[in-house]
């Protein structure tokens, strides 16, 4: 009956049901999982995924913000202790008095970095110093978001007079140099943090505050710059003409439609600001106008071990590889994230 | 020359005048905020002779007024005494410094910009092959190195461990090390930079005609391409002297060049105010006029960029 129906003629459109099997659930469920949207937050994300010196930095990163946060905690010295004994060690090395204490069959936990000329060790120092760079590059990176964002999308919302005047603005503070008003301005609050109430902002030291005031006063220009130009696009579509037609207002067209579409913009930008805000920190330490001692930065770990660099290389060695794989990963990192999250940006 | 085009250099030009003005008056009342006065950190002075001394600098008059008298004196390219090196004018101090500034910086930027060109060039050129590979780790692990790490490593590896080269900048060849720390960072940007705008020109479609009639690979790349790569190169001018300018400031303290950047860091140490002010505003101007020439010559250079 099957083989009568199949050669009745060969043209017909006919399906015959008896060729056919049902689907089983599996498949069908197969099928829903194909037909799942891909949104472009998740396809970047795959991208990124697939890109292997951005996930090594990834891992790297987390590994060195978890050294940095959670060693401190157990870490039997500190890095404010002096020891006179134990000065300018080796690492590894034990001072006679350490010895001493071993001999009789004591622990006594190796200085893995050494100490440095006043005996205080080392690994800690450059620990607490790493935490400050990468406190420093995430502090940055959401002052920038966070101004930048509000700054760029009310500009290119409103756009006209309101967009010019803000633009100009923002073309001044693009051309001031930065490095040279942080230098000025920490000079200038030195002894205003050094006598203030706050035990923070005496701790944090003239310089730390005042790259934080310049990081909100100048560095989100190149953010605002962006978030404008997406947001002046974005504003033509036409599913921003029908929300506006049904009712809605300028804040939550701009929350609801402009941001989420700026995010890869906003995520590249902040990903840039990162090292480069590492960068100034331990520059100005390393001028002596970072963060107030005793509390160290890479920057100022570096500039004391000029002073014995030739008997004591490995005081410089240790921070100042400490620095270059942080901003390294963080460099590498931003690169994937710009490929991943604007494939046109490439190259 | 368009009269658009005059019209823009007229606009940005007084944007950079206004920008300058802005650094000035920054740097007057941001150091005019500070609560001490530059002679009451030394010791046993009676207010009789602080007085006096305030007169002498104009510090006892109304700040705006000492603001006037300040921009009027900077127009005449006077930017008033040191304090922290007594007998000397700050301009004298900050031209003295310039000098050996100037001649490190322009070495380490020629070398940069040409450097920077050629590798990035051929990393374009033998895009993905081993050779782009490898400029590519190296730029990349030369841009993630802070001024001061380049320098203090340059130092210890080439002056005391090799001793090939002098450690300090007054010895026979002792700016070697300093022109070299500055140019390392530049000249990997620029290779970057110079990579990606020579893959871009290469993908054109000029190129390919130029392919199809038959010019040699090297004739395309000099002839055709080259000159149409080195507008981001020019962009990136302003920047470049910004980082060189500041990066000084690291190098010339490591190497112990007495330039203006070593000034600048000790006169901060000195408290001497009216030399942060005066070195502050010189160094700012030059970063400022540098990134207008740099985009003047840009639009110059390309036609088809946009004036408006």
């Amino acid at each position: 009956m099957a083989d009568k129906k199949k050669f009745k003629n060969p043209l017909s459109l006919q399906i015959d049901p008896a060729l056919f099997e049902t689907a089983t659930d599996e498949e069908k469920a197969q099928q829903v999982t194909m037909r799942e949207s891909v949104s472009f937050m998740k396809d970047a994300m795959r991208r990124l995924r697939k890109n292997k010196m951005a996930m090594i930095s990834l891992c790297v990163i987390v590994l060195i913000a978890l050294i940095a946060f959670i060693v401190p905690t157990f870490y039997p010295y500190t890095y404010t202790k002096q020891d006179v004994t134990a000065q300018n060690l080796a690492p590894f090395q034990y001072s006679a008095k350490e010895q001493m204490k071993i001999d009789k069959g004591q622990n006594v936990f190796p200085h893995i970095m050494g100490t440095d000329n006043l005996g205080r060790d080392y690994a800690i120092r450059v620990i607490y110093g790493t935490r400050i760079s990468l406190l420093v590059g995430i502090f940055s990176a959401l002052i920038v978001i966070v101004i930048g964002i509000f700054y760029g999308s009310v500009s290119g919302y409103f756009g006209g007079k309101v967009d010019m005047v803000m633009m100009r603005i923002v073309d001044i503070i693009y051309s001031l140099p930065d490095v040279l008003i942080v230098i000025l301005l920490s000079v200038a609050i030195k002894d205003w943090v050094a006598s203030s109430k706050s035990e923070l902002i005496a701790r944090l030291g003239a310089g730390m505050v005042s790259i934080f005031i310049v990081f909100g006063l100048l560095y989100w220009v190149s953010m605002a710059r962006q978030v404008r130009g997406q947001i002046l696009s974005i504003k033509e579509q036409e599913y921003v003409l029908a929300s506006r037609a049904i009712g809605a207002g300028p804040s939550w067209i701009i929350r609801k439609h402009m941001i989420p579409n700026c995010v890869s913009v906003i995520i590249i930008i902040a990903a840039m600001q990162i090292p480069s805000a590492i960068f100034t920190e331990s520059f100005l330490s390393f001028l002596g106008l970072g963060v107030s001692v005793p509390m160290p930065s890479l920057g100022s770990l570096a500039s004391d071990a000029r002073t014995s660099l030739r008997s004591y290389p490995y005081q410089l060695i240790f921070p100042a590889l400490s620095i270059f794989l942080i901003v390294l990963s963080f460099n590498l990192l931003g690169n994937g994230l710009r490929d991943a999250f604007d494939p046109k940006l490439r190259n | 020359m368009s009269s658009k085009m005059l019209t823009y250099i007229l606009k940005r030009f007084l944007m950079a005048l206004l920008t300058i003005f802005l650094v000035i008056a920054i740097t007057f009342f941001v150091m005019h905020a500070i609560p001490a006065s530059p002679f009451s950190s030394e010791k046993a002075k009676s207010d009789a002779v602080i007085a006096a001394l305030e007169a002498k600098y104009g510090f006892d008059k109304p700040v705006t007024v000492q603001f006037w008298n300040y921009l009027v004196n900077i127009l005449h390219g006077d930017f008033g005494l040191s304090t922290g090196w007594v007998g000397n004018t700050v301009m004298e101090l900050i031209l003295g410094g310039f000098s050996y500034s100037a001649r490190i910086g322009f070495t380490a930027g020629v070398i940069a910009i040409v450097l920077g060109v050629i590798l990035g060039s051929v990393a374009a050129i033998r895009r993905d092959k081993f050779l782009d590979k490898i400029i590519q780790v190296i730029t990349t692990a030369l841009v993630s190195m802070p001024s001061f790490v380049m320098a203090t490593i340059l130092l210890l590896v080439f002056a005391l461990q090799l001793n090939w080269l002098p450690s300090l900048g007054n010895q026979p060849g002792g700016l070697v090390l300093p022109i070299i720390s500055l140019s390392l960072y530049p000249m990997a940007y620029v290779t970057k930079l110079q990579r990606s705008s020579m893959l871009d020109v290469l993908g054109q479609d000029y190129i390919r005609t130029a392919r199809a009639k038959g010019v040699s690979n090297t004739g395309v790349i000099f002839r055709h391409a080259l000159k149409n790569t080195l507008t981001p190169v020019i962009t990136y001018a302003g920047p470049m002297m910004a980082y060189i300018l500041t990066g000084s400031m690291v190098v010339e303290n490591i190497f112990s060049v007495p330039g203006l950047g070593r000034l600048f860091t000790n006169s901060m140490l000195r408290t001497d105010y009216m030399m942060i002010m005066g070195v502050t505003i010189f160094l700012a101007t030059m970063i400022i006029l540098m990134n207008f020439l740099g985009d003047i010559l840009y639009k110059v250079v390309d036609p088809r960029i946009d004036l408006s």
